[in-house]
């Protein structure tokens, strides 16, 4: 890996995968700790964010405020502890601080407030509200003749609120090619729609892709787990210049623990000890 | 007790107070390159239009959809520009409220929140775009300042002064002409209310346009030998609480008077305010609990209960009352 000011890591592909272990297994052991948070979307966007922070935002943790550093709001802000353990690792705070996760004073507060932690480019943890400030960052860029790029990370049952349309239609509009969305699709929300058997869970918003495009957006989908897929995937949202580019990420809620998989019941369930055990044994071995 | 204003205009004439607040608004940009105006689909009904004309590169158009517009502000805001807001006091206070709660207020971004068509005069369009709550929702609402204008000239004292100041605001903007009561030389100062007219019965507290109409009052009352003061407070957060102890010191009675509901704007704040450090009688002359309705100005004044002799007749009540309970206790 190299760092220097405002540059990107370039990280290799086992070296994502193994940060991306780290990552799952220190998010399930500071929800364990803290006996609160979420995992299932945590654990469903740990990729896309190791990708992000070790692989392609132009950033410095020593200079969190720098005015030119690419931008990214985690919009399904509750996944804060993903970002936390992330940014963590990418030298942002200690990897200890991370055990004071929704403690009183803590500046990690149980979804991300940028006035407590530097490194947090917006506060978020009301859904939907994430992909308007980006679009402000994008045109802000634009207006001062910046070349920072802002990235947004979306859940796919968040889309549901009419903000992000709103903020879809505007960005199409002034074909802000600066600003890439990320939805997390993971096709899980909290509880969810019940679908015709009434014991699964159908998706929140069919077809994504076709309803960002209709409002002049560039689709690019990826496997959200495949730190190659990903890395190219988001090369192709700088290389379109047109506009407004979102990945589509498929992802799986509560990836990497096949217990938690797909099942909504671990939307925001902390493991007990056992649980733990067993998930991190599991994410260890999924590394030889 | 503080003296009254020297800034108080001499000869009477309105001023429009939307034209006012676009014409500003181009002044500003022209010293301030940061300054950029972002627009919900009103410019010529707010008269950002003005200011699209000036400087159409640094007008930016939202459409409808206020939800995204602010959330835009906000994004903007750390990229070190200051929007501007150019929609309607009804929507800005409530269509994007979550919005401005999570990403203006509680991280304290430099957004110029502008509400037009507040209170109850606005063109006949009705109770959907009447704003009487909206300084109840802004007071309520940590680091939000909250100005409430009583003319134009107040109204471009408050904007210069803002654009010196980095917290959000909500600034509260009618839409028809006003009376001018200040002169050209006042300068705003957050948090400071301006005693207008001194007098010794009662103490009017006035806030917004209706200013206008406490010093009517003011001169109403004097007819009929009642002398009141009228203390003027065009920042409802921060507000003067001791200008208003000092006026409720002087005078043991308070009236207050506001083109907003009753409930949490002005006399809600100066009840607070009384009860906890001076416990004062006062009546409370504005919006009564309810919707409105379109008409023209005169009429939804006068059906509201927000004209010049609403004020003088609590005023005189509240005298009654309290002369009484002062009979009953002897
Ligand atoms: C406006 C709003 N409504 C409801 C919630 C509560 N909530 C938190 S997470 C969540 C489900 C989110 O689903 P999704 O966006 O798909 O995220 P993921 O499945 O990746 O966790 C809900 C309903 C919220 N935080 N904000």
């Amino acid at each position: 890996m190299t760092a220097a000011a405002l540059s990107h890591l370039t990280s290799s592909v086992s070296e994502l995968r193994e940060l991306s272990v780290r990552t799952r297994r220190l998010i399930l052991e500071t929800v364990h700790t803290a006996g609160a948070g979420h995992i299932g979307g945590p654990l469903s966007v740990t990729d896309i964010l190791v990708n992000l922070y070790f692989n392609r935002l132009h950033i410095d943790p020593d200079a969190p405020h720098a005015a030119d550093r690419d931008r990214c709001i985690l919009s399904k802000g509750h996944s804060s502890i993903a970002l936390y353990t992330v940014l963590a690792l990418r030298g942002y705070l200690r990897v200890e601080e991370l055990a004071t996760f929704d403690a009183i004073d803590s500046r990690l507060q149980g979804h991300p407030d940028m006035t407590a932690l530097p490194g947090l480019d917006m506060s978020t943890g009301s859904l939907g509200q994430g992909l308007s400030p980006g679009l402000g960052m994008a045109l802000g860029a634009r207006l001062g003749d910046r070349d920072f790029r802002t990235w947004v990370i979306l859940g796919d049952g968040e889309i549901q609120e009419g903000q992000i349309w709103e903020a879809a239609f505007v960005a199409g509009r002034y074909r802000l090619n600066n600003l890439t969305a990320i939805l997390d699709y993971n096709r899980l929300p909290q509880f969810g729609w019940p679908d015709s058997s009434g014991f699964t869970r159908d998706i929140p918003i069919g077809d994504p892709g076709a309803k960002f495009a209709a409002f002049g957006w560039n689709i690019v989908e990826t496997d959200g787990h495949d730190h190659e897929a990903l890395t190219n995937a988001f090369d192709r949202a700088e290389q379109h210049t047109q506009g407004p580019t979102i990945v589509i990420a498929h992802t799986i809620k509560g990836k990497g623990v096949s217990f938690m998989e797909n099942d909504f019941n671990w939307h925001a369930t902390p493991p007990n000890s056992d649980q733990l055990a067993m998930a991190v044994a599991e994410l260890q071995g999924s590394l030889t | 007790m503080r003296g009254v204003s020297p800034h108080l205009a001499t000869d009477a004439r309105s001023f429009g107070v939307r034209e006012a607040w676009g014409e500003h608004l181009v002044a500003l940009a022209n010293k301030y390159p940061e300054l950029v105006v972002l627009d919900g689909d009103l410019a010529n009904s707010t008269k950002a239009d003005i200011f699209a004309a000036a400087h159409p590169g640094r007008f930016l158009e939202m459409g409808i959809a206020e939800q995204n517009m602010l959330g835009v502000a906000a994004g903007l805001a750390t990229t070190g520009y200051v929007p501007w807001i150019s929609t309607f006091a009804a929507f800005v206070a409530k269509r994007a409220l979550d919005q401005i709660r999570v990403v203006i207020a509680q991280p304290s971004l430099n957004v110029k929140m502008c509400g037009a068509y507040s209170g109850i005069l606005t063109s006949k369009t009705g109770k959907t775009h009447q704003s009487v709550q909206d300084i109840a929702i802004f007071r309520a609402m940590p680091h939000v300042v909250t100005i409430v204008p009583a003319d134009a000239i107040e109204l471009q004292a408050a904007m210069t002064a803002m654009m010196e100041d980095d917290r959000p605001t909500y600034l509260r903007v009618t839409r028809d002409a006003s009376p001018v009561i200040f002169d050209s030389g006042y300068t705003f100062e957050f948090g400071k209310a301006l005693l207008l007219r001194q007098g010794s019965d009662v103490g009017i507290v006035s806030t917004g346009v209706q200013t206008t109409r406490a010093l009517d009052a003011a001169a109403l009352l004097e007819e009929q030998g009642v002398s009141a003061s009228v203390l003027h407070a065009p920042t409802l957060k921060p507000l003067d609480t001791e200008a208003i102890c000092e006026l409720a010191a002087a005078t043991g009675a308070i009236v207050t008077a506001e083109d907003h509901s009753i409930i949490g704007g002005l006399g809600s704040a100066v009840a607070e305010t009384l009860s906890e450090r001076i416990p004062t009688r006062m009546k409370r002359v504005g919006w009564q609990d309810t919707y409105g309705e379109s008409g023209p100005n005169d009429s939804l004044l006068e059906k509201y209960g927000l004209t010049a002799r609403h004020v003088s007749e609590a005023v005189l009540d509240l005298l009654a009352e309290t002369t009484g309970a002062r009979g009953n206790r002897r």
